[in-house]
């Protein structure tokens, strides 16, 4: 009895810094809308500067000045970030918002590993809290034992921030009616920065409090700010005691979790995030959103079917490319092949992200899926290569079906933040279950059959499928469904009085991007001969995301370009710069800054001033003619 | 002249609203804005305190220009605005939603405090810490005057405050109003009910589709049936 009021007590100790990051990025949401994907870096920024605080202060009130200090030292570097980025993109739509703090993220974590190097560091353990106290014969750490006092202490005092004291008014005020606000005479910047700065503070403080219990290191970020979305997700999205009973539920599921399922135990937590979002779809303490804002691909120029000329032009690009092997090295061979790959993986985002309006944060999940379900066909029941192609992806098709089904039921942010959580249960799945998986060691081996076993053959099988699936997700998107889709997508009330069932719509959509996905991963499986977690994992995820946004958001054929120019890009950047995360994350802010459209929507722009003659569209018939309305 | 708006033209995207509009309030007096719906008046109320994207034109609040000014700062100059949707915290109770509009005193304006404005409106003093999402629409709209005047504006705009009250409720008001003028306050009122703007106001323009068509004294305005049945719905 006692061992399991010990696994209480752990979980309600780490719920105390979960609950601090989850409160931040809450209360950072209600005044701003903005969903903060760096706060995982700025908890991470936390725990390393108290590092390195604690280690030059000492005594007590060196160690606990040391923590306060580094969170005071992150607010500001946070107040600069806001002063300096999110005030350019609080207009902008949900997805770059997401994308320009989750560029961020990423130039963190390089920049973290440049100053205080890849290993994990120890820290220091709080002078005077260092033993245990005796519980029935089981050790409870002291520490944690003030960790759990600590929670409801910030939990009370936050209470009384926001009912006592004018700025707490205001914020509350401003969290349901900022332009109201305004017209009261508040100055707005300064409300928003300090909102920002006290939520960054949150996190930091968080992060700091972590290293008398656990080792910090370059991943902490990524690995909080998913348990922060699946906190958000549970609790409801602004909600500060909602945040509070979820990081508490969230820590208990973990800690016993283990006990239960100890080989997946995020099983646990997906459950009851099921659950959740069945019965109260806005989370335990949320609200519904007002009218969500205005999704990627409303402000399009209208999308029309490819003109004889572009047609020629497809063909000839295809032509060229078929061409390669008579020219190109086998190493050429292998990145043309890697790039195709990727242009299925990109288009099959753009078909969920741009036509059906859904931005998901995890579509690796289906790429993954498609991987491991090439693998366990060819390595366990050792179908050829054919069959294993033909039914693997269907592993990608199944986990759409299972998580879209949810996903749908959401939109905006929320969608985003769910479809990442599922993508990072997929990867955990991947990286715990090792008796099927192999863990982190992967599948090997899953080599191509000998009449594709050459470069120049494989690279022709990638571009055949690769063209296949751009040609048939185009033909969908000016087929009925491709309509219906676009039209939930423009207005879902207005689609479901037409006699749209829009949830189905969406899902049917889901479920078509993840096969497409996951056709991509088995192609890919083939192409490395082996299969990890991370084919499922964040970094992939995102990089779909660029793809599609660098090609331009707004415009049909953007992803193919997107994923061509990012892929060739970023080969070549991995293979020149130990930084690539630092560069890719700077041009992922930079995109979102300066360059929105993107470079097929900025093609665009110059094919309608008349720049570009051979594009020029006919006048389009009626039959064609068809705007985003 | 407290208050001058000279060839102000605003847009909504591409589509032009105001064109060449002009007014002007004197300090002290109740100037209304009458037209019909859709004519512009909100669109006018909103361009003066800067919430329309696209806006140009001269605004000049007390001898400033404050046509480039963003919204909080001309309404913390003591231009106080009153909106046509109310905009109540609902979140927050009255007394909250009061603490919100404060701003510090402004010499040459009347100065308000939450015991005066619950003597201005009885009403209110006995739901201070009611949530404003549980009040009726006319306990709502003695609300965001109030909370408007909690910034000791020395000139407000109100827009359509009797739009959708009782007649009780809208008697009232106007009382309500005609202590603020009192008080030495200026104010420009939208109104489409024109028996309520003759209770109140001194002088009156009239807008129609997003043009002034007519400016004079209410008296002035008494004696022309014509212009009335013209340009009012009656
Ligand atoms: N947010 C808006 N976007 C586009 N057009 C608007 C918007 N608000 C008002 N309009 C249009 O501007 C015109 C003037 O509206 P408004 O100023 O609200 O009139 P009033 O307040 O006199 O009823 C109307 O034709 C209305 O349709
Ligand atoms: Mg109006």
């Amino acid at each position: 009895m006692s061992f399991y009021i010990v696994q209480f007590l752990t979980g309600l100790a780490s719920a105390a810094s979960l609950f601090l990051v989850a409160s931040g990025l809450s209360i950072i949401f209600g005044v701003t809308r903005i969903v903060n994907f760096a706060h995982g870096a700025f908890y991470m920024l936390g725990a390393y500067v108290a590092f390195t605080l604690t280690e030059r202060l000492s005594g007590t009130l060196g160690f606990w000045g040391g923590i306060v200090g580094a969170a005071l030292i992150v607010a500001l570097i946070g107040v600069i970030v806001e002063m300096v980025l999110l005030r350019r993109i609080y207009r902008s739509p949900e997805l770059f918002q997401l994308l320009a703090t989750f560029g961020l993220t990423l130039m963190v974590e390089d920049l973290v590993v440049l100053i205080w190097g890849p290993d994990d560091l120890l820290g220091r353990r709080a002078p005077g809290l260092r033993g245990a106290i005796d519980f029935f014969g089981q050790a409870v750490p002291t520490y944690d034992i003030l960790l759990i006092v600590l929670g409801p202490v910030v939990l009370g005092l936050l209470w009384l921030l926001f009912r006592r004291t004018r700025w707490g008014v205001l914020v509350r005020a401003a969290t349901q009616d900022r332009d109201m606000v305004a017209a009261l005479g508040v100055n707005q910047k300064w409300l928003f920065t300090s909102v920002f700065a006290l939520g960054v503070f949150l996190a930091a403080l968080g992060g700091a409090l972590q290293i008398p219990r656990d080792a910090v290191n370059h991943t902490m970020d990524l690995r909080i700010i998913v348990d922060v979305f699946v906190v958000v997700v549970i609790g409801g999205l602004g909600s500060i005691t909602g945040a509070f009973v979820a990081a508490v539920l969230v820590s208990e599921l973990n800690a016993f979790g283990i006990l239960i399922f100890p080989k997946i135990s995020i099983i646990l937590v997906f459950l009851v995030m099921a659950v959740v979002l069945v019965v109260r779809p806005w989370g335990l303490f949320g609200k519904p959103e007002a009218a969500a804002r205005q999704t990627p691909g409303l402000s399009v120029r209208p999308w029309r079917p490819l003109s004889s000329n572009e047609r020629l032009a497809f063909i000839g690009a295809l032509i060229i490319a078929a061409a390669l092997p008579l020219l190109g090295s086998n190493y050429a061979l292998i990145v043309g092949a890697e790039i195709a790959i990727f242009v299925i993986f990109a288009a099959s985002l753009h078909f969920l992200m741009s036509v059906g309006g859904l931005a998901s944060f995890g579509h690796a999940a289906y790429f993954g899926l498609g991987t491991y379900g090439v693998a366990f066909l060819a390595k366990f029941l050792g179908l050829p290569m054919i069959v294993c192609l033909l039914i693997g992806p269907l592993l990608g098709l199944l986990g759409a079906m299972l998580f879209g089904w949810f996903a749908v039921q959401l939109s905006g942010v929320y969608f985003a933040m769910l479809t990442l959580a599922f993508a990072q249960i997929v990867w955990s799945i991947a990286f715990q279950w090792v008796e099927v998986t192999g863990g982190d060691n992967g599948i090997l081996g899953v080599w191509p059959a000998a009449f594709v076993a050459t470069p120049a053959r494989f690279y022709w099988l990638a571009l055949f499928v690769t063209a296949l699936s751009v040609i048939v997700l185009r033909v969908l998107v000016f087929s009925p469904f491709g309509y219906s889709l676009r039209a939930t997508r423009d207005s879902a009330l207005r689609s479901e009085a037409i006699g749209l069932n829009s949830k189905r719509i969406q899902w049917t959509a889901f479920v078509i991007a993840g096969t497409f996905a996951g056709i991509a991963g088995a192609l890919f499986a083939y192409l490395k001969g082996s299969v990890f977690p991370d084919n499922a994992g964040i970094a992939l995820s995102v990089d779909s995301l660029v793809m599609v946004l660098l090609g331009g958001v707004e415009t049909v054929s953007g992803a193919v370009i997107g994923a061509i120019v990012y892929k060739a890009l970023s080969i070549w950047l991995v293979s020149y710069t130990e930084l690539s995360k630092l560069v890719l994350g700077g041009m992922i802010v930079l995109i979102v800054v300066a360059f929105p459209k993107g470079i097929a929507g900025t093609f665009g722009n110059l094919v309608d001033s008349g720049r570009l003659p051979f594009f020029k569209r006919a006048l389009p018939r009626a039959s064609q003619a068809e705007g985003a309305e | 002249m407290k208050l001058s708006v000279s060839a102000l033209n605003s847009y909504y995207g591409p589509a032009h609203i105001l064109f060449d509009v002009g007014l002007e309030v004197d300090a002290g007096e109740v100037v209304a804005l009458l037209g019909r719906n859709g004519a512009g008046k909100s669109t006018t109320f909103r361009s003066i305190v800067g919430l329309v994207a696209r806006r140009d034109g001269q605004i000049v609040f007390e001898g400033t220009d404050v046509s480039k000014s963003p919204t909080h700062a001309i309404v913390r100059g003591g231009l106080g605005y009153v909106p046509e949707e109310r905009r109540i915290f609902t979140d927050l109770t009255v007394e909250e939603n009061l603490e919100v509009g404060r701003q510090p005193a402004r010499p040459g304006a009347p100065q308000w405090s939450k015991d005066k404005l619950f003597t201005l409106f009885p009403n209110l003093a006995e739901m201070r810490n009611r949530p404003g999402g549980r009040m009726s629409g006319g306990e709502q709209q003695m609300l965001t005057i109030a909370r408007t005047l909690m910034g000791n504006p020395s000139l407000v705009l109100l827009d359509e405050p009797s739009e959708g009250l009782s007649p009780k409720i809208v008697e009232q008001m106007a009382h309500a109003i005609l202590t603020m003028k009192k008080e030495g306050l200026s104010i420009l009122v939208s109104e489409q009910n024109l028996h309520f703007a003759r209770l109140i106001s001194d002088r009156t323009y009239i807008i129609e589709r997003g043009r002034i068509c007519y400016s004079g004294t209410m008296t002035e305005l008494e004696s022309r049936p014509d212009i009335r049945d013209a340009h009012l719905a009656v």
